[in-house]
């Protein structure tokens, strides 16, 4: 279970009078192997989606009409996953299962073992967003870390779960407009569907940049922590 | 999960002994009161600081232990690098290839023979003239309407050819339906022809044969699942927008079939089979496009 805390001890001169056992660092578990696998198969399916999908979209770059077809944006080709648009298909056909599945465990898992409970954003952190902002984008003051994750993380993390859940609907709308009729209706149409799932993609990349650039800056304990589950000397506790 | 327990930490207890004990010179002492020691420093310092709650220590490994720990924690990941599979050039097609056949296995699972397509009132139309013409040799092949006929042969009572008019006894039905093209873009047009089921049914054909194929004008060919064959809304369509069709758009007859993907709406038809065999899919899955494509 997440939180478990333990001290990593040295001891020097063992077995003569002058042992000595001192604490040289703490460390907590934080993310269970669950939350691990489901992270990385994430990482993994959610980048061969947008390439796959930026390939797919380079087929028929507008939102417009087909006649006279004005096109959005010039995503290159080598920025994009399968090469054309068959190839692409196969790759967002084949992974969107795995993508699917790995949310689906995830969220199974965070719910039923409890561990939703530390990432999950709730109105009683609403007041501790803006003093997060402040200190990350405009020099306020680190505000106390009390708990694993910050109100700001627990915005963020919630808010990618919540654009996930959407990829996929709008995706199931894009790809079934007529069997899943209802679903298209609420985004408007397959017409809009396919808006919808594009900009809810440009709305996964913003926070995947966000998470980044935030692991980047918290350093390499923190980043161990989603390998082993355990991060030494946190902040918080 | 289980780290090594070195010892159970029963701190909370020494809370009023840490003032005393921080006052005591330090003495020649057994490991034992210094670690006792050390974490009652811990605690009276955390009081002091700015957390709000006493640290709960679990317990307490050594540095080798926590490192076995990681590296056995890091372990337990290694069978993601299955997915590495995906990124070898010789796995790499055939795992796609089952990829797409899994999509088309589910698409047909939730096909529904029952659920029609949205159809549209005719101020939702695209015009006539921004219809696009998608074609993959030429738009128009040359077909000649004074001989022309529907080749049908296969698992049917009655093959030989039908000519337009003999498919146009069979009752009208018109739709405004949404083309969608696999590219991207949709519009929505006006569709007019006699149901496929009645044609099937005029022919005496099979109906738990699992495929229609169909052979072009212009050499392109398709095939269709005999439950969506049978849909409501799929089409021998010889009109669009209430006019005969144009050559482009496939004259004098194509399929139109609201529950699938454009390029299984096959233009000129020249022959139909009812079979259980496919020897090939359709121009575009045979180049690796879905076989199913049901919307």
């Amino acid at each position: 279970m997440s939180g478990a805390t333990i001290e990593i001890v040295r001891t020097t001169n063992k077995g003569t009078d002058d042992e000595k056992t001192e604490t040289v660092a703490r460390a907590v578990y934080e993310h269970p192997l669950a939350v691990r696998v489901c992270h990385w198969l994430n990482a993994i399916s959610l980048f061969v989606m947008v390439g796959s999908g930026l390939q797919i979209f380079r087929a028929f770059p507008s939102f417009g009409a087909k006649i006279p077809q004005k096109d959005l944006l010039n995503w290159p080709k080598s920025f994009a996953i399968g090469g054309w648009l068959g190839g692409a298909l196969q790759w967002h056909l084949t992974f969107m299962w795995i993508y699917i599945a790995t949310g689906v465990v995830y969220l199974a898992y965070q719910l039923f073992s409890g561990n939703y409970r530390q990432v999950l954003f709730t109105p009683r952190d609403i007041p501790g967003v803006w003093p997060m902002v402040r200190h990350y984008f405009f020099f306020g003051p680190k505000p106390p870390a009390r708990e694993a994750y910050n109100p700001l993380q627990k915005h963020a993390y919630t808010s990618a779960i919540g654009l996930g859940v959407l990829s996929v609907l709008t995706g199931l709308a894009v790809w079934k407009p007529v069997q899943f009729s209802w679903l298209a209706w609420l985004m408007g149409g397959f017409h809009w569907a396919r808006l919808w799932h594009f900009l809810v993609m440009w709305a996964i990349l913003a926070f995947v940049f966000g998470h980044l650039i935030m692991v980047i800056l918290h350093g390499w304990n923190n980043f161990v922590s989603m390998l082993t589950g355990w991060k030494k000397n946190p902040d918080y506790d | 999960m289980d780290p090594e327990n070195v010892e159970a930490n029963n701190a909370d207890e020494k809370t009023a002994e840490a003032k005393a004990a921080e006052a005591k010179a330090a003495e020649a002492r057994t490991a034992q009161e210094k670690i006792t020691e050390k974490i009652v420093g811990q605690k009276a310092a955390g009081e002091k600081g700015e957390k709000t709650a006493a640290p709960l220590v679990d317990s307490r490994i050594s540095e080798r232990t926590f490192r076995r720990m990681n590296r056995r924690e890091l372990i337990k990941l290694t069978p993601l690098i299955a997915l590495g599979a995906f990124a070898i050039p010789s796995f790499q097609a055939s795992l796609l290839k089952k990829g797409l056949g899994f999509s088309d296995w589910a698409s047909a699972r939730l096909f529904r023979s029952g659920h029609l397509a949205p159809t549209f009132a005719d101020s939702d139309l695209t015009p006539f003239a921004k219809f696009p013409i998608n074609g993959y040799d030429v738009d128009d092949p040359g077909v000649i309407f004074e001989n022309w006929n529907l080749t049908v042969s296969g698992a049917v009572k009655s093959p030989g050819d039908y000519t337009l008019a003999k498919i146009q006894t069979l009752p009208k039905f018109r739709q405004n339906t949404r083309h969608v093209c696999v590219e991207g873009w949709d519009v929505i047009g006006r569709f007019g022809g006699a149901r496929l089921s009645d044609f099937l049914n005029m022919v005496g054909a099979d109906t738990t044969a699992r495929y229609i194929t169909v052979a072009c004008a212009d050499d392109y060919y398709e095939s269709l699942d005999m439950a969506t064959a049978l849909h409501p809304q799929t089409l021998l369509c010889y009109e669009m927008y209430d006019q005969p069709l144009t050559r482009q758009h496939g004259a004098p007859l194509r399929l139109n079939i609201p529950t699938k993907v454009g390029y299984k709406q096959a233009k000129y038809l020249t022959d139909m089979k009812v079979t259980n065999v496919l020897e090939k899919v359709g121009y575009w899955e045979d180049q690796g496009y879905s076989s199913f494509y049901g919307l």
